[in-house]
C-alpha cells in the first residue's frame, strides 16, 4: 500500500473538483457561445487524467489527449491561463494559438494536449528517449483514448518503447466509445491491456473512476519505467458524461448508460472514501469543494478580463 | 436545365444525395470512415447512409487513417469503388503512404494493368475555431503528385456533380469540401445522370477587367469583391478551377489575354500554393505579353491556423483584399 497524507489527499480532492468545475463553467461558456470552436469534455473521467499526473514526480513529463483538461489540472497547471486559453487570450498558455485542444507548458514539461488522435504516442518516446539519453531518472506519462489505440502509432511507439526500455507510462483513458464508436465495434478484445502482451511489456487494466486504484497504480508503474525497465501500459476503465465534442448529440448511446455510470461517479466517490474514512470533516470538505469552485471563477474572471492577442502576433513563433 | 428539375439544399445534402445516387446504381460503391454511421459523420454529410444501405456498405473504422486509405487502395484495385471520409483533411498525413506510395501510383508503374476507382473526402479549411491542426488546406501536396486527380467543389450544385463524377472516375479522385460551405443553400440539379466533368475551369461571373481565380470559401469572398467594385463599375470577371490537378488552364489563359490582370487566390497557405503553379502556367502561356500589371497572389499567411478567431480571420485572404488588389491592380489606390 502506498502511503496517503492527509496533504495529499486534500490536494486530490481539490483538484478533482477544480477539474470538474473548470469543464462544468467551460460547458456553459460553450452553451452561451463564449467560446470560439469546440471542446472536449472529461467529466466523468476525472480520476484518471488528475491522479495519474499526481502519481508523477517533480520533472516528470505529460503528453495530453485532446480531452486533456484534467489532465492538466491534476499535472498543476494553472487554471487561469487555462481558461484564457480556451477563451484565445494573450495570457493563455499558447497566447491564444492554441485553445483548450492544445493546452501546453514545455518549460515544466507538459508536452501538450494533441489534436491528432494518437499524436502522442511516438513523441512521448521521442521525450523518454531524452531522459533515458541524458540520464535524468525522470519518466514521461503519455495520455491517450481508447480508439486511439487502433491507430498504427500506438503499435510502433509500444514496440519501440519496448525494445529500447523507454521510461514511458502509456495511460489509456477508456470511456467505452471513440467518438461515436463503441469500443467492441473497433477492437476484438474485453482489455486494451492485452494490447501490451504483444510487445512484451506489462499492462494493467484498471478501474479508471477510482481515485486510489489509478494513484497507486500509476505510482507503481512510474517506478518500474523509472528503474530502468521499460515502459508499462496502463488501460483505465472510465465513462464521459458529456458528448464527444459541442456538436454531439450522442444518438449512439442510451441515456440510461450515462445515468448507470454516474453511480460511479469518481468525485463522488472520492468524496465517500474520505468519509468513510473520517479523513476529513464534512466542514473540511465542502471547504475544499467551494475553494475548488472559487478558483474557477476566477480563472473565468481572468480570462474574461485578458486581452486578446494583437493582430502582429500572427507571424511570431512560426520558427525559433 | 428547368429550374423545376432543381431543388434547394446545403452543400452537405448535395454531396450526400450525390454519394446516394451513386450507391443505389452501383453495388460496388462502398463508404468507409470515422463516425459515418449512427453519428452520421462529423459534419453530417452520411447522415441516414446507414439506414439505406446497411452495414456492409456503410463502414465505420476504427480511428485508422492508415487503414481507410489502404484498404480503399486494395478494394479500389480490385473491383470496389470505394469512398472514404477522412474526418478532418489534416490527418491525410496518416493515409499519404496508401495514396501516395500505393494509389496514385499502381496503375503507371504497372504498365496500366489496374485500376484505382477511389474517392477520398477532405473536410478542409479553416473558421471553426478548431485550430492548427483541424483547419489546414493542403490541397497542393495533393496537386503534386501524379495518378491523383483533386477536386474543389464551391456550390451544393457542383458538390453534387463532382462527388457523383468522382465516384465514376477509375482513378483516385480527392474530394476537398470546405466546411465553411456545408450549410451553404444552392439549387441542385435531382436527375441522377447529372455530372460535373472533372478536368474543366468555370467562368463563375463574366467581367472585362481584370481576372480573379479562387475556389472554395475563397471564391464567395471574391464574388463579395465583384458584386462590390461592380458599383464602381469595375467588371471582375471570375473563374473557378474546379479540378486543381490536372487543371484546365485554357479558360483563365483566354480570360487574362481579355483583361490583362490576374489575382489567384487560396485559403492555403501562399508559399508553394497552387496559386504559384496557375502564375507560372499563366506567365509560360500567350497570355503572358497581354499582361498590364504584376499579377497578385493572395494567399493565406504562411503560419498554421491560429486559434484566437480575430487571429484565424485574419490569416487567410479576405473580401478586402481582393478589393484592394483590383484597385492596384487598376492603378485607382
Ligand atoms: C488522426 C485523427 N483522426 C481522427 C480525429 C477525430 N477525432 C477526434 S477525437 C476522436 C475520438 C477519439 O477517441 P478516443 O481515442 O477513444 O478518445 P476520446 O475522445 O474517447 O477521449 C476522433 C475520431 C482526430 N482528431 N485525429
Ligand atoms: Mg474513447
Amino acid at each position: 500500500m502506498i502511503e496517503l497524507s492527509e496533504e495529499l489527499l486534500l490536494r486530490m480532492y481539490y483538484k478533482m473538483n477544480q477539474a470538474r468545475y473548470f469543464e462544468e463553467k467551460l460547458d456553459d461558456l460553450v452553451a452561451k457561445g463564449q467560446v470560439h470552436g469546440t471542446v472536449h469534455l472529461a467529466i466523468g473521467q476525472e480520476a484518471s487524467g488528475v491522479m495519474a499526473c499526481l502519481a508523477l514526480e517533480e520533472g516528470d513529463l505529460v503528453s495530453l489527449s485532446h480531452r486533456g483538461h484534467a489532465q492538466a489540472i491534476g499535472f498543476g497547471l494553472d487554471v487561469n491561463l487555462m481558461m484564457a486559453e480556451c477563451l484565445g487570450k494573450y495570457t493563455g498558455y499558447c497566447k491564444g494559438k492554441g485553445g483548450s485542444m492544445h493546452i501546453a507548458d514545455l518549460e515544466n514539461g507538459n508536452l501538450g494536449a494533441n489534436g491528432v488522435v494518437g499524436g502522442g504516442f511516438n513523441l512521448s518516446c521521442g521525450a523518454a528517449l531524452t531522459q533515458k539519453y541524458h540520464q535524468t531518472g525522470k519518466v514521461v506519462l503519455c495520455f491517450a483514448g481508447d480508439g486511439a489505440t487502433n491507430e498504427g502509432s500506438f503499435h510502433e511507439s509500444l514496440n519501440l518503447a519496448s525494445v529500447w526500455k523507454l521510461p514511458v507510462v502509456f495511460f489509456i483513458e477508456n470511456n467505452q466509445y471513440g467518438m461515436s464508436n463503441p469500443i467492441e465495434n473497433h477492437m476484438n478484445i474485453e482489455n486494451i491491456s492485452d494490447r501490451s502482451e504483444a510487445y512484451n511489456m506489462p499492462g494493467l487494466t484498471i478501474d479508471g473512476n477510482d481515485f486510489l486504484d489509478v494513484y497507486n497504480t500509476v505510482t507503481k508503474a512510474l517506478r518500474y519505467a523509472r528503474a530502468g525497465k521499460g515502459p508499462v501500459l496502463i488501460e483505465a476503465k472510465t465513462y464521459r458524461y458529456s458528448g464527444h465534442s459541442k456538436s454531439d448529440k450522442q444518438v449512439y448511446r442510451d441515456k440510461r448508460e450515462v445515468q448507470e455510470w454516474r453511480k460511479k461517479d469518481p468525485v463522488l466517490k472520492m468524496k465517500e472514501y474520505l468519509r468513510e474514512n473520517r479523513i476529513f470533516t464534512e466542514k473540511q470538505i465542502l471547504k475544499m469543494e467551494e475553494e475548488a469552485s472559487l478558483s474557477i471563477e476566477q480563472a473565468v474572471e481572468f480570462a474574461k478580463k485578458s486581452p486578446q492577442p494583437q493582430l502582429n502576433t500572427i507571424l511570431e513563433d512560426v520558427y525559433a | 436545365m428547368k429550374t423545376s428539375d432543381m431543388t434547394k439544399m446545403t452543400y452537405r445534402d448535395a454531396i450526400r444525395l450525390g454519394i446516394t445516387e451513386e450507391m443505389r446504381l452501383d453495388r460496388d460503391v462502398i463508404f468507409l470512415g470515422e463516425d459515418i454511421g449512427v453519428y452520421g459523420g462529423a459534419f453530417g454529410v452520411s447522415k441516414g447512409l446507414l439506414e439505406e444501405f446497411g452495414e456492409e456498405r456503410i463502414l465505420d473504422t476504427p480511428i485508422s487513417e492508415g487503414a481507410i486509405v489502404g484498404t480503399a487502395v486494395g478494394a479500389a484495385t480490385t473491383g470496389l469503388r470505394p469512398v472514404c471520409e477522412i474526418m478532418f483533411m489534416d490527418f491525410i498525413t496518416l493515409g499519404l503512404d496508401a495514396l501516395v506510395n500505393q494509389g496514385a501510383k499502381m496503375r503507371y508503374m504497372f504498365g496500366g494493368q489496374c485500376r484505382v476507382p477511389m474517392v477520398l473526402r477532405l473536410p478542409a479549411g479553416s473558421g471553426t475555431g478548431a485550430a492548427a491542426q483541424h483547419s489546414q488546406s493542403l490541397e497542393a501536396w495533393l496537386c503534386h503528385v501524379p495518378g491523383l486527380k483533386v477536386v474543389t467543389p464551391s456550390t451544393p450544385a457542383q458538390a453534387k456533380g463532382l462527388i457523383k463524377a468522382a465516384i465514376r472516375d477509375n482513378n483516385p479522385v480527392c474530394f476537398i469540401e470546405h466546411k465553411m460551405l456545408y450549410d451553404t443553400v444552392g439549387l441542385v440539379p435531382l436527375d441522377d445522370e447529372y455530372t460535373l466533368e472533372i478536368g474543366k475551369t468555370i467562368v463563375e461571373r463574366p467581367g472585362k477587367d481584370v481576372t480573379i481565380v479562387a475556389y472554395g470559401t475563397t471564391l464567395a469572398k471574391a464574388i463579395e469583391a465583384a458584386e462590390f467594385l461592380d458599383e464602381e463599375g469595375i467588371r471582375v470577371e471570375i473563374l473557378n478551377p474546379l479540378t486543381l490537378y490536372p487543371m484546365d488552364m485554357k479558360p483563365i489563359i483566354e480570360s487574362v489575354i481579355k483583361t490583362g490582370c490576374l489575382i489567384v487566390a487560396h485559403e492555403a497557405v501562399k508559399t508553394g500554393g497552387v496559386g504559384g503553379e496557375i502564375v507560372a502556367r499563366v506567365v509560360e502561356s500567350e497570355a503572358f505579353d497581354y499582361l498590364t500589371a504584376p499579377i497578385i497572389r493572395l494567399g493565406g499567411l504562411d503560419v498554421p491556423i491560429p486559434f484566437n478567431q480575430e487571429l484565424e480571420a485574419a490569416a487567410v485572404p479576405q473580401r478586402n483584399d481582393f478589393v484592394h488588389g483590383v484597385y492596384r491592380l487598376l492603378n485607382r489606390e
